[in-house]
């Protein structure tokens, strides 16, 4: 493949400025693409695995009517015809939506997320759905019940989670834009194991309405992608409010296009940054550490002012979220009973089971150990007598947490951090240890307890083990055009010291056999 | 479990060892168009499983939105029973499974509801019981299962069950009482007028249908009963879905019988849920509540709190219909009506009816006296509560309006409700139909005259002497032979010309 | 609040596990228990760290009042609202026989 005429490699910019050119069609960057998928793909077995359900015949369509549209002068957006992936958490109709679950196995729902309505009337082409930790429950991917995901640095290392499967797919060229879902840092953490760019919006700045809950109250849907500008063309795509979720915010975000060209332009004078203490990396991956200092002092040399603020609650962020996750969960995850929709398991050895039997037999073989484990918690916490020690504990650090917050932005513009304390780890190596797993969230996980916006940007490669390490930039709730303004500046600054993006130094994918 | 096996104490004994504490939890299903959280239909009936979306059905993914009519209906109802409003106020969920709950859990709300702390002033026998009212909140109701299999259409037994959503997610407010103390041996009293003065409440208020016979307006009956002058209450059961004025004190009565009994012979009163039986008028045992059961209730995150201004709550007084106590009062003296009459009226559910028959254009006392005498006793006689006796306010008002035109009499107008409730048209069609017009014409009359003194010579012979009373004796023969369809006062008449 | 360390017994988990509608197993249980008492113990280190004074945070970013017109929005179809059913019946969702009561 020369670089000229592979499609795969460009930007989503750089395909709609070569679909408005009249260079390229959609139907010709959609089969690039969906070629792409089937040389480096795979299956549950090998390859990078990032699909669960590849719609080549529904993309190709979407592709044919936008050139239709572009021919007839009539483009709906400037995405229109830039293909792109959903995670499989999004309800799409006609599309298989399993959540990466058993339970859901071969369920089509009959609507769309709110967000795959506006990718559909915006005509960008959906190459299919991506894999998951089993309802988002997972920092790896692992947690999937149709096998893992893997990092196309290094196919034995672990893509993130829970959307380990856009991260991939993205990192892969095998889409340049995708959806993902961020609770704990399921959009931040894949990104920055991979190499990719991923934003979790303020909270209520995307609508949730068709996205498969796991927490209502930390949920968002945000843009996975290998470049701020791309990101930000797609938050300000999926973007605004959404009558039919009543938690979205009703004003209209900054303009997050123009927050990122401006960003580009890398002068960042005026700004003022605050390196969260409890975050700053101490003892954390020495790569990762390294790597994020480095980052900290070229924001110094573009102007950024920079102090160190403390957050002192975040210390009790992971405790606070691993209660309050897994109790809306178990609340949410109710539903998947095998009366109305999904795999409807007999008990065996047992005659004419009642329906409260056949749930709970669907439910032990439906559900894999991290979400029974997710559901136990969060069941103990809701119960009466121990609600306000856990539960009602939990949603008290959120207040201290989010005060943290307020006061730190008294002083900064925006906070930074590593994304996450290691780099990828190795399959299977936590996949035991929930404890362990756990931990890896503490960056990204006090930006979902407070709703404010976070960006995960690459920040190069460990020295230890040569793989992606991520700088997270945090803001206060609707600034998000912050998040994309500093990630731009970080993007184009550090693209200036590698002579190119992170991702052009990973390895180049084998070619899976067919 | 058997229905026949409980023994029972006599009502009457069983109040002099005790005195009953009631609660009342009625469930008042909103005429809203669409539902709760969604902009389904909310309307009674369609065909299975047509009036839903994702949001109704559960489906993963989809979430709700607050219908804004039913909270202002639940404002409303709140305002009307006395309560405050809440200032500020959250959904909750209310985790339990079962397959008639799309989702798993009822939205629902818990220890913040839009209402509370308010009051009904409650009126039996002249009497007025103050029933505090404890909360009333917002919540949706649940799908409708079918039982397939069993032998009688029941749960118990069936092989499966079919589940239509339709009804899933239509807005409820659940309207819930303090115990009410002090009723003793008008206790079932009590509880009927509270479930029929809110009923009027409701109507009058114009939020739902309340009818109970279509399940719009609901009533569990809690019941507990300690040992008289203890201040200490006992363990109560609650009797669920009682569909009828009349059952809710057949079913209080029942439970004061039935826990009497159970104390008595050195029992423990068990808190369980029961079913009233219409049929039998007996209560049976449902589902006990253990202590294991936990709806592990926590704030809807997919919803935002109802923070209702003051400014809108005021605004919403202001839509409040007169008050019903009040209201009362102020009709009597329009009406003319007695303390008795008046009582009589509310007592036999007629006050509504009444109204709107006098609205309708009939005289108060001809109102009264149709609804309180005639139909209230073929209400008795079908078993029907007097609202479904089959005739309308409009059409009493329509009979009593040809009564007093002379074209019938009251005796014919009981043969025109009869025409009415079997459907046969308006009343004067069935007066046409079925010939009941008074006759008042001389020539029919006078041959009718003439046929009566030609046969009865002995009568007219007295009259003739002037004795006018003996009249009356002819006068039965002429309308006998009329089938009461005689103008009498002309009949009188003739015959005095007749015999002058 | 528990002023006992928090720990979860095999007989809690599996009460748990019916609470919630899922049938363990013995292995399951022997697997599950242990790693549900670690993570229990782990979390349960927020018990206190906030006073009364400190107003839970049940949704992020505060609204209030977000309400919906009373306006019929076309909904799905029969059909559609079955498509994904394990069992249908008379145009209904056909499950298994039902024990107890509704609530």
């Amino acid at each position: 493949m020369s670089a000229t005429t592979d499609w795969t490699r460009r930007t989503a910019a750089e395909l709609a400025d070569a679909l408005a050119a009249g260079e390229v069609t959609s139907v010709e960057l959609t089969q690039a693409h969906l070629d792409r998928i089937a040389a480096v793909d795979g299956d549950a077995a090998s390859g990078v695995h990032a699909f669960l359900h590849v719609d080549a015949e529904g993309a190709l369509e979407q592709a044919r009517a936008s050139d239709a549209r572009r021919a007839a002068g009539a483009p709906l957006h400037p995405l229109d015809g830039v293909p792109i992936a959903v995670k499989d958490v999004l309800a799409t109709t006609g599309l298989p939506t399993t959540c990466g679950s058993r339970a859901l196995e071969g369920w089509i729902p009959p609507y769309d997320a709110t967000v795959v309505s506006k990718l559909k009337a915006a005509g960008l082409p959906i190459l299919g759905k991506t894999n998951m930790d089993e309802f988002a429950m997972g920092s790896s991917t692992e947690h999937s019940a149709y096998g893992p995901t893997r990092n196309p640095w290094d196919l034995t290392r672990i893509p993130g989670g829970s959307g380990g499967g856009s991260a991939a797919a993205v990192a892969a060229y095998e889409a340049p834009l995708a959806i993902g879902t961020d609770t704990g840092g399921s959009i931040r953490q894949p990104g920055a194991v991979t190499g990719t760019v991923g934003v979790k919006p303020t909270y209520g700045a995307v609508s949730r309405y068709g996205l498969v809950a796991l927490a209502n109250s930390l949920d968002q849907v945000g843009p996975v992608t290998r470049t701020v500008l791309d990101s930000a063309l797609l938050q300000d795509l999926i973007g605004g409010h959404d009558p039919r979720d009543s938690t979205s915010i009703p004003q209209d975000l900054p303009s997050l296009v123009e927050a990122a060209r401006q960003g580009a332009a890398g002068d960042l004078s005026g700004l003022k940054v605050g390196i969260v203490q409890e975050l700053s990396g101490e003892g954390w991956q020495p790569g990762v550490k390294a790597r994020f200092d480095e980052t900290v002092a070229l924001l110094v040399k573009a102007g950024a002012e920079v102090v160190e603020v403390s957050c002192p609650n975040i210390v009790h962020a992971i405790a606070a979220y691993y209660l309050v996750l897994p109790a809306e969960c178990s609340s949410n995850l109710a539903k998947f009973d095998a009366m109305r929709y999904g795999v409807r398991v007999l008990p065996e050895g047992v005659e004419s089971p009642s329906a409260e039997e056949v749930m709970r037999a669907s439910r032990d073989v439906g559900f894999g150990d991290e979400v029974k484990r997710r559901i136990i918690i969060g069941t103990y916490a809701l119960s009466s007598g121990y609600y306000d020690a856990y539960y009602g504990q939990a949603q008290k650090i959120r207040t201290l947490i989010s005060r943290d917050f307020a006061a730190a932005f008294e002083q900064v513009d925006v906070l930074v951090s590593p994304t996450a304390p290691t780099t990828a780890f190795k399959l299977g190596e936590k996949l035991d240890d929930p404890l362990a797993m756990y931990a890896g969230d503490l960056a990204t996980i006090p930006a979902n307890l407070a709703g404010i916006p976070g960006i995960s940007v690459p920040a190069g490669l460990a020295d230890e083990d040569g793989l992606p390490v991520g700088f997270q930039v945090l803001a206060p709730a609707m600034a998000d055009d912050r998040v994309y303004r500093v990630g731009a500046a970080v993007e184009a600054l550090l693209a200036q010291e590698w002579g190119g993006a992170l991702l052009a130094q990973a390895p180049e994918l084998e070619e899976v056999a067919r | 479990m058997s229905p026949t096996t409980e023994t029972l104490v006599d009502f009457d004994e069983a109040l002099t060892r005790f005195d009953p504490a009631l609660g009342l939890e009625v469930h008042v299903e909103l005429n809203t168009a669409t539902k709760m959280f969604c902009g389904c239909p909310a309307t009674f009936g369609g065909e299975p499983n047509t009036q839903v979306c994702p949001t109704c059905l559960g489906l993963p993914g989809a979430m709700p939105a607050v219908n804004g009519k039913a909270v202002e209906a639940a404002i409303r109802i709140g305002l009307a029973l006395n309560c405050d409003i809440a200032e500020w106020c959250r959904f909750a969920r209310k985790n339990y499974f079962y397959p008639d709950m799309p989702k798993n859990f009822q939205t629902s709300q818990y220890d913040e509801p839009i209402a509370f702390d308010g009051y009904m002033d409650v009126e039996v026998d002249g009497e007025t019981f103050r029933v505090d009212i404890e909360r009333a909140h917002m919540e949706e109701d649940t799908g409708k299962s079918t039982h397939v299999g069993g032998a009688t259409g029941r749960i118990h037994g069936a092989d499966h069950s079919l589940v239509d959503y339709n009804r899933a997610g239509i807005p409820l407010i659940e309207i819930v009482t303090r115990p009410i103390l002090g009723a003793g041996a008008k206790a079932p009293a009590v509880a009927r007028a509270y479930v029929q003065q809110l009923r009027d409440l409701i109507l009058a208020l114009g939020v739902s249908e309340a009818r109970m016979d279509q399940g719009n307006l609901r009533a569990d009956v809690n019941l507990s009963l300690a040992p008289t002058g203890s201040s200490t209450l006992g363990t109560r059961s609650e009797t669920k879905n009682v569909n009828s004025f009349r059952s809710i004190e057949r079913a209080v009565r029942f439970e004061v019988s039935r826990h009497a009994a159970v104390l008595d012979g050195g029992g423990r009163v068990v808190q369980e849920t029961r079913h009233f039986h219409e049929d039998t008028g007996i209560t049976t045992s449902g589902r006990e509540k253990s202590d294991a059961e936990d709806y592990r209730y926590f704030p809807e995150p997919d919803l935002v709190p109802v923070a209702p201004s003051r400014e809108w709550v005021e605004e919403l007084r202001g839509t409040l219909p007169e008050n019903p106590t009040a209201k009362r009062t102020r009709l009597q003296g329009e009406w003319g009506f007695t303390d008795l009459e008046m009582r009589d009226t509310v007592g036999a559910g007629a006050f509504g009816l009444v109204e709107e028959t006098i609205a309708a254009g009939a005289a108060p006392q001809a109102a009264r006296k149709w609804w309180v005498a005639e139909l209230a006793r073929r209400a008795k006689d079908a078993g029907v509560e007097l609202a479904d006796v089959g005739v309308t306010p409009q059409q009493v008002a329509a009979v009593q309006a040809l009564v007093e035109a002379g074209t019938i009499n009251d005796k014919l107008a009981r043969q025109v409700f009869d025409g009415l409730v079997a459907g046969e048209g308006t009343p004067e069609e069935i007066v046409a139909a079925r010939g009941l017009a008074i006759v008042s014409d001389d020539g029919a009359l006078g041959a009718a005259v003439d046929k009566a003194i030609a046969g009865n010579p002995d009568v007219a012979q007295k009259i003739r002497d002037g004795k006018h009373a003996a009249a009356g004796a002819l006068i039965g023969v002429i309308m006998k032979e009329m089938r009461g369809q005689a103008d009498a006062g002309r009949v009188r008449e003739l015959i005095l010309e007749k015999l002058a | 609040m528990p002023d006992t360390p928090p720990s979860l017994t095999r007989e809690d988990v599996a009460h748990l596990a019916d609470l919630a509608r899922i049938d363990l197993s013995d292995a399951e249980l022997d697997h599950l228990a242990p790693q549900l008492s670690v993570i229990l113990e782990s979390v349960a280190s927020i018990q206190g760290v906030a006073g009364d004074d400190v107003p839970p945070t049940s949704h992020p970013i505060p609204m209030t009042n977000v309400f919906r017109e009373d306006v019929v929005v076309p909904g799905l179809t029969a059909e559609q609202a079955l498509a994904g059913a394990p069992a249908v019946e008379e145009q209904r969702f056909s499950v298994p026989r039902i024990l107890g009561d509704e609530q």
